[in-house]
């Protein structure tokens, strides 16, 4: 579908940022569920250290909404087991990069239950968190590390580009009985978008939206980049026709959207912030090639970040953060 | 009421059954393991029942347990069946977990047993999470983290330790200090001398107690259940007991001598807990011979039951990943390979 129609096909929508569509999400989730409650570090009383969660501790108390200790693989586990327990944990990792505290629970526990024990357990557990560099927080608070997630069996990844996609997945992660983790790009948690705000809107795992028609190349972006595409998109109307997707679910992955796209445009940018080798990228490519080989008229690209950390010092910091000037030279060159 | 308690006679002959069922399950689990007929690895328990036992003998039957690396004895003491257990380490279609499981996953939620674990250290923060979702929900159960010494070293056992303490969780976790974490003695893995100190860091409780005594355990585990559902938070009680088989089956075992393993055997729960029954009065000799025959029977039992059942069709290994099937899935799965042949054509 594409992202206009899902749009108009809500009765209301409301202006407002990807921060406050999460948060929306969050709050309707909670009083939807008496099952759901948050848990993290710093969600509670200080409303989250990027204020995700701001004001949900004074709305929904200390039960609905828990500070934990700064212990990752101790909290993660817990929300692990108690997913498999009866309730519906929604776990916040304040950036994406302290998972590596927490893996253990995450690729040996919470992904291996439901196989491990023959399908008789669900684990209803969400994981929210940060991603991205941008704000100068260097290497250890700006990683990208959807691909682990992606690519690890039983787990799925979502990773919104617009406000309505983040509180259309935020909800959906948290209705599913499977182990969802929503990756928020830190870097768009002010940018604006058409949010519907019907209690019941969710956006289902694994479809994409296609965000912008066109008719000669196709970006399937992520984050941060679904918007800097569409800038491009914009600045290159008068020469080029592009269409642009924003992929919003990377396990499951909507092959389809994205090969009927190509197999029209003939030509494909994957532009995603996560280093490039092994990643994201590869997966969409590899699909793209098995499904519309022979509709390419030119070879498919890749933007991300070149399979580097995340250095400090701004000039640094832009010379490998991936931006819809790297999306414009990949178009240029192929088309 | 629970399954089973020492209070009663009819109890304490459960518990004994139990502790017989754990100790005939296992040799023969190491017998079939040998042959060749059980794959992968098997941890044994045996040397270990008065822990299993006398912990779940001091639970209710809905209470949870999360278990370790040497999961069977659990299992037993908590309830579950030996036919679907031997099922399961046969690689059975019938086996609790339909084969993908084997012996370091058992697991039954249904029944409370939140599985063994192939990860030291994995169980307590399972056990801390179960306790968040009882309290969470006001129900009047307690959830039980075994863990080994080895364990006591790992870091996300503190951190769940830490938690449930912080957050006053109707959690209690066992420590099973059977001197050693695979291979090498405890001796040389922690500083303190009992591992039931390390409850200081959390300001809670820290007991140490007989792990070859039955009823030692469970008065311990009993009075930790009682704290942990005032709302005063876990317990951590250390056993001292001994592993009388190898870290796993095959281990040549180089790091203990036979003398050590003789003292112990001296101390052994099951003789102990027979032979006080027999001095009181409750049970004679001939009727423990008659429930050593009877258990032999339904082991036997089991593992005929396990050599007959099904193994799992080749599908079967594209289900369960998730609630539903994804495509990425999928398209596999509409092509099992129980032909042997390989993947082709147009898959998706």
């Amino acid at each position: 579908m594409t992202a206009q129609a899902e749009i108009e096909r809500a009765e209301e929508t409301e202006t407002m940022t990807v921060r406050e569509a999460i948060r929306m999400g969050l709050r309707e989730e909670l009083e939807r569920d008496e099952d759901v409650y948050l848990m993290g570090e710093d969600v509670g009383k200080f409303g989250g250290v990027l204020e995700v969660t701001s004001g949900l501790w004074e709305e929904f108390g200390d039960e609905r909404v828990r500070d934990t200790p700064i212990s990752e693989a101790g909290f993660i586990g817990a929300a692990t087991g108690a997913a498999a327990t009866g309730t519906r944990p929604v776990a916040e990792l304040m950036f994406s990069d302290f998972m590596g505290v927490s893996m253990e629970q995450i690729m040996n526990q919470m992904a291996k239950m439901r196989y491990m024990f023959g399908g008789k357990t669900e684990m209803p557990v969400t994981v929210r968190t940060t991603e991205g560099g941008g704000m100068g927080a260097a290497s250890q608070h700006s990683g990208t590390v959807h691909t682990w997630i992606a690519h690890f069996p039983g787990l799925k990844a979502v990773a919104p580009g617009t406000a309505a996609a983040a509180k259309g997945l935020t909800k959906a992660a948290v209705r599913s009985d499977d182990p969802v983790f929503v990756f928020e790009n830190k870097m768009i948690y002010e940018q604006q978008g058409e949010v519907p705000t019907d209690e019941e809107f969710t956006v289902p795992l694994g479809e994409a939206a296609v965000e912008r028609e066109g008719e000669d190349v196709t970006v399937v972006a992520t984050q941060r980049l679904v918007g800097e595409s569409l800038q491009t998109a914009d600045s290159l109307a008068d020469d080029v026709s592009v269409e642009v997707i924003d992929a919003r679910s990377l396990y499951p992955l909507d092959t389809e959207t994205i090969a009927e796209s190509v197999r029209k445009t003939g030509r494909l940018v994957v532009a995603d912030e996560s280093p490039l080798s092994y990643g994201v990228h590869a997966e969409i490519v590899s699909r793209v090639q098995e499904e519309a080989f022979f509709s390419l008229d030119a070879p498919i690209q890749r933007i991300g970040t070149p399979d580097t950390h995340m250095p400090f010092s701004p000039p640094l910091e832009q010379e490998v953060l991936p931006d819809g000037d790297d999306v414009r030279e990949a178009i240029e060159l192929i088309t | 009421m629970a399954d089973y308690t020492l209070d009663t006679e009819e109890g304490r002959r459960e518990a004994l059954r139990r502790m017989l069922t754990i100790r005939e399950f296992d040799s023969t689990a190491g017998d079939y393991f040998a042959d060749g007929e059980i794959p992968g690895f098997v941890h044994l328990y045996i040397g270990e029942e008065a822990v299993g036992v006398g912990t779940c003998a001091a639970l209710e039957p809905d209470d949870y347990i999360a278990s370790t690396h040497r999961g069977h004895g659990h299992c037993i003491a908590k309830g579950l069946d030996p036919k679907l257990m031997m099922a399961e380490l046969f690689g059975k279609q019938d086996g609790y977990c339909n084969g993908k499981g084997g012996s370091m996953h058992i697991a039954d939620v249904d029944s409370g047993m939140l599985g063994a674990n192939g990860i030291v250290g994995a169980g307590p923060p399972l056990a801390t999470g179960a306790a968040l979702s009882i309290d969470y929900d006001d129900r009047e159960q307690v959830a039980v983290g075994f863990l080994g010494d080895g364990a006591v070293a790992q870091g996300q056992v503190h951190e769940a330790i830490n938690l449930a303490a912080t957050w006053d969780l109707p959690a209690v976790f066992v420590v099973e200090n059977n001197h050693y974490g695979e291979g090498t003695p405890v001796e040389e893995q922690h500083n303190v001398d009992d591992l039931s100190d390390t409850a200081g860091a959390y300001d809670i409780p820290g007991v140490t107690v007989d792990g070859m005594d039955v009823t030692a355990v469970a008065e311990a585990i009993e009075e930790a259940r009682k704290r942990a559902r005032d709302g005063d938070g876990p317990t951590i009680v250390e056993a001292e007991t001994y592993r009388y088989r190898g870290h796993y089956e095959g281990d040549e075992e180089p790091y203990r001598d036979e003398d050590e393993i003789e003292k112990w055997k001296e101390q052994d729960p099951i003789d102990r807990f027979s032979e006080l029954l027999v001095d009181r009065g409750e049970l004679t000799e001939e009727e423990l011979e008659e429930l050593r025959d009877e258990i032999e029977t339904e082991i036997k039992e089991a593992v005929e039951y396990a050599q007959d059942a099904p193994l799992p069709d080749p599908s079967e290994a594209y289900e369960d990943m998730f609630a539903e099937m994804p495509p990425e899935i999928e398209r596999f799965a509409s092509q099992a390979r129980a032909d042997g042949g390989s993947l082709g054509g147009d898959r998706r």
